[in-house]
């Protein structure tokens, strides 16, 4: 069955000019700008290396040569970890916020990095792990129970899952860990010593192995993030509306939380818990594209890792023995989000 | 297509509101329900557009059991819009409507021609299509409705269900948008079944009436068989005259209640 | 209604009779209930409090406490009582009362369940600052509390200032405060990863609250702030029943909503800033005291009393645990912030709310 023949002809066309050509060009505009960056991540650091040095590291490396031995070694694996750990945390920030139509929702609220926490927590005190590449699997195992526990918690009850028991059910989660991780902690000033850094979070001293690790799980992650959009366009209309078009409620956000479990459980295994990124960034892509989920995921992808990475180069610049990422992108990312919130109009929520 | 509900009875934890109801859509025509607050009629919608599944009995959609459809199948069919339902914030007209589309797109299926053509006479048809790029929340009520209808309509499915389409709509509105429902269901065919509160719109543009009571249907047909005063006052428990109205002859329901005013003779034209 | 104007209907069958009667009923019973409620909440605290004056490496029993407490005796037991155990069972009380009165605020001004000191930053604020002092300043004690008492106060204005434009909407606040959040703990990170281990432990131990350090000098200073806050809560509680109506109703009713919020969120700032200086940000008593005390009624009032009192319960009771039972079952000796047992109780109590309940809908 089609619609008959419109009463009046529809003059204007609604293929949604505005919003698909706003996309298109931010998505140009943001890979350039991660190129751009990507790249001074190569060249800036405690030691400045010139562009055709990079360059030559990368296309034909000299052996014994200390820059490009810094190049290939040390910044390409923190340049691609920023990359992918950005883009994952970004989008999972993207799904979290669409899936509870919160806009104060971020990954850490499902319980995933006060999870990932104290499984690290674990690996030190109990496996005595100190490599940061060690806690790895650690870490995504403790994201992922932290988040099967809050989605089995949050299904109980004859409702189902809403997003208001979700985020409940997140935070219960999250205190309880956190008391875990404060007794331990107290306790065993060797494991402070090790956790502290781990905990502000970092693109430093990880390994290309670490990143390739997890790399199937964010592929995945984020081919099931860029189909979920249509999902999320769908919640966000409401349970009952989106029911009427079709959409399995239940299903949908089940789909939606394995791609954030997924996502965020692999970033905060590389990076540790920077849960900041996926709260800031949605936002950003928000005031870029409007509403559209299918957009905002897919600008999420490519804001993230530029905040990730642009506050891991400021952090390596502004004091000698550089700051840790996940502190400098507090700083950058809070300015943006109030001054977001204090522009936008809304009052809901 | 058929819609015809075989027993249902509908609980919400584990109050029952819908106590077995059987009941077939007509198809092709309006159908619509009323009865008292809290009698179970939105409910009983809800349940026909599987948004609440029976707790026993079943709803089929020609034939077949609604909860063995896919529900993206079920969606090209049958259509839904709830009370007052909340448009996100910043969306525009055109792509509210356009949301409309999503049980015909695949997870990675491009924005077609067909979508727009679907949206493009979704908008023409609710008289929407100068709003399309406005905001939703800047529209006044009954344009909101409206673009609702044409979300509903670019979702293109032979049945409607719409629970209280006028709430909240002024008068003028409020007939404007039941006839715009009863345009669609002349010019294309689409059975329109809804949930209304008023019972002389009700009773003007129902093709089948549907009274309700305390989860159960109380009388069902044409509004002229079925609405007089002793079904009002078993369905309301209000004592009321039915005369029919001067324009069209349906039954008209004038309620008597305890407070009648004494009006100087001229101030009433005979 | 016209019923009310009959006047020739039998005075005990008119329909305002019946709903007067009605009223009455349904007022009486809620009555019974909150009070029942109230008193019950009154007495486990006290039994607590008790209970924690009696145990110690001198052990009392119930009489001789409550011989001390009203100055029969002055030996030994009067000097244990007040001078090593009433503090710390007083700070207990009164930083409960202040979580759970600012919790109760937050969560309903903001209308949002999540809404807690933790959420809004002023806790992270608070962090900031005691940490600050205590690992840059080397400061300890009484200045730590001060710090501690200023890095909420300066989230607090800083959140009027960025979300107040021409009046204040939860949403701003909230969004806000989460972000200032952040910032606060990068800070605290930063410090934390910068100082030597054991200052960093220290510092974690003042973040996870505890009661442990009280003494009469800093009881008395929060005592005194509750005292002029406490009665300022009372006065803006009618409003915000009312607030609770919507903006639009409420106005209508002749309050200004947004002075009210204003107002109301001021206040559960100032409690949270005080109880954060004096016991550090126990964990969860603020976010859970609230909808703990509205279930245990169950009449949808704001419960602020009730609210306040859950906090002192939590509060006491997690440090009865934390003093003397916990340091039985751990193999090493090591003495329990009651920020520990606030989080390991409350978190699995609300997951257990959560999966039994079927009116946790907000």
């Amino acid at each position: 069955m089609s619609l008959l023949a419109p009463p009046r002809p529809a003059r204007e066309s609604v293929r949604r000019p505005r919003t698909a050509l706003r996309g298109s060009l931010a998505v140009v505009v943001l890979l350039a700008l991660l190129v751009l960056l990507a790249f001074a991540s190569l060249m800036w650091g405690a030691r400045d290396i010139a562009p055709a040095d990079v360059w030559a590291a990368l296309v034909s490396p000299v052996t014994g040569g200390n820059d490009h031995g810094v190049v290939r070694n040390e910044r390409v694996p923190r340049t691609l970890i920023g990359l992918v750990a950005g883009a994952a945390l970004g989008a999972a920030g993207a799904l979290m916020q669409g899936v509870t139509r919160n806009p104060i929702a971020d990954p850490g609220l499902l319980g995933l990095n006060s999870g990932a926490s104290l499984a690290v927590i674990v690996a030190i005190a109990g496996f005595h792990v100190t490599s940061v590449d060690g806690y790895v699997w650690f870490a995504f195992l403790g994201a992922g129970v932290a988040a099967l526990i809050v989605y089995g918690a949050a299904s109980m009850g004859w409702e189902g899952v809403t997003p208001v028991k979700l985020a409940l059910v997140g935070a219960a989660v999250t205190a309880t860990a956190t008391s875990l991780i404060t007794v331990v902690l107290l306790m065993d000033r060797n494991t402070l010593r090790e956790f502290r850094f781990w905990q502000v979070g970092s693109l430093a001293n990880r390994s290309l192995d670490a990143l390739t690790s997890v790399l199937p799980f964010v592929a995945v992650g984020l081919l099931v993030a860029l189909a979920a959009g249509r999902v999320l366009n769908a919640l966000a209309l409401g349970d009952d509306v989106a029911r009427g078009l079709g959409q399995d409620v239940t299903r949908g956000r089940l789909l939606v939380v394995l791609a954030v479990v997924l996502l965020c459980g692999s970033a905060v295994s590389l990076v540790g818990p920077i849960a900041f990124v996926g709260l800031v960034v949605p936002h950003v892509a928000r005031a870029v594209v409007g509403p559209d989920y299918r957009w905002i995921v897919a600008l999420s992808m490519l804001i993230g890792p530029l905040l990730l990475l642009a506050a891991d180069v400021i952090g390596r610049l502004v004091v000698a023995g550089e700051l840790e990422a996940g502190l400098v992108v507090a700083f950058v990312g809070a300015p943006v989000l109030l001054a977001l919130v204090r522009g936008s109009r809304s009052v809901a929520a | 297509m058929s819609l015809v509900a075989h027993d249902v009875h509908l609980a919400y934890d584990r109050r029952t509101v819908v106590h077995g109801v059987d009941f077939a859509v007509p198809t092709g025509e309006v159908t619509v329900i009323v009865g008292a607050n809290g009698c179970g009629k939105s409910t009983l919608l809800r349940g026909l557009g599987r948004i609440m599944r029976p707790t026993q009995g079943r709803v089929e959609l020609d034939g077949t059991d609604l909860r063995r459809l896919r529900p993206r199948d079920v969606a090209t069919r049958l259509g839904l819009l709830p009370q007052q339902p909340t448009a996100p914030d910043g969306i525009t007209v055109a792509d509210l409507v356009g949301r409309g589309r999503h049980p015909h797109q695949g997870a990675f299926r491009r924005w077609s021609a067909g979508d727009a053509e679907a949206v493009s006479n979704a908008l023409a048809l609710t008289s929407t299509h100068q709003l399309a790029g406005r905001r939703v929340e800047e529209l006044s009520g009954g344009q909101r409705q409206r673009v609702w209808i044409a979300m509903m309509l670019a979702q293109d499915p032979g049945t409607m269900l719409l629970d209280e389409p006028t709430t909240y709509l002024d008068i003028a509105h409020q007939v404007e948008v039941l006839d715009l429902l009863a345009e669609l269901n002349a010019e294309r065919g689409t059975t329109v079944v809804m949930v209304l509160h008023d019972l002389n719109l009700a009773a003007r543009y129902a093709d089948h009436l549907v009274v309700m009571k305390e989860g159960r249907v109380l009388r069902c047909g044409h509004p002229g068989d079925v609405l007089d005063a002793d079904c009002v006052r078993e369905a309301f428990g209000l004592e009321s005259r039915v005369l029919p109205d001067p324009v069209a002859g349906c039954p008209m329901v004038v309620p008597i209640g305890r407070h009648v005013p004494t009006l100087p003779a001229t101030a009433m034209p005979a | 209604m016209s019923a009310l104007l009959v006047p020739d209907a039998e005075r005990d069958t008119t329909p305002a009779d019946v709903a007067r009667a009605g009223l009455r009923t349904t007022r009486l019973r809620r009555r019974a209930r909150t009070f029942a409620t109230t008193l019950t909440l009154v007495v486990v605290a006290a039994a607590v409090a008790v209970t924690a004056l009696m145990l110690g490496d001198y052990p009392l029993s119930a009489t001789d406490v409550v011989r001390a407490l009203v100055g029969l005796d002055d030996g030994p037991a009067r000097i244990v009582v007040f001078d090593f155990r009433l503090p710390r069972v007083v700070l207990g009380i009164l930083v409960g009362v202040a979580f759970g009165l600012a919790g109760a605020l937050f969560q309903s001004v903001l209308r949002n369940t999540l809404a807690s000191p933790d959420v809004i930053g002023v806790s992270q604020g608070a962090s900031a600052g005691a940490v600050g002092a205590l690992l840059l300043a080397g400061v300890t004690g009484f200045w730590v509390s001060v710090a501690a008492f200023a890095g909420g106060a300066a989230v607090g204005l800083l959140l009027y200032a960025v979300s107040w434009r021409g009046g204040m909407t939860g949403y701003r606040f909230v969004l806000s405060g989460i972000g200032v959040a952040y910032v606060c703990t990068s800070v605290v990170g930063y410090l934390l990863t910068r100082s030597d281990v054991q200052e960093a432990q220290a510092a974690l131990l003042w973040m996870t609250g505890s009661v442990a350090q009280a003494d009469w000098p800093l009881v008395t200073t929060l005592a005194v702030a509750l005292a002029a806050l406490v009665p300022l809560v009372v006065l803006v509680a009618r409003g915000l029943d009312l607030l609770l109506l919507g903006d639009e109703q409420s106005a209508g009713l002749g309050l200004r909503p947004e002075l009210t919020r204003a107002a109301v969120i001021a206040l559960g700032v100032a409690l949270a800033c005080a109880a954060t200086a004096a016991a550090g940000p126990v964990a969860f008593v603020a976010l859970i005291a609230a909808p703990v005390a509205r279930r245990l009624l169950g009449d949808g009032s704001l419960a602020l009393v009730q609210s306040a009192l859950v906090g002192v319960v939590l509060v006491t009771g997690a440090d009865l645990v934390a003093q003397h039972l916990l340091p039985a079952l751990l193999p090493v000796e090591f003495s329990v912030p009651v920020g520990v047992v606030t989080g390991a109780i409350g978190g699995p109590y609300l997951i257990w709310l959560m999966a039994a309940g079927r009116t946790c809908t907000s």
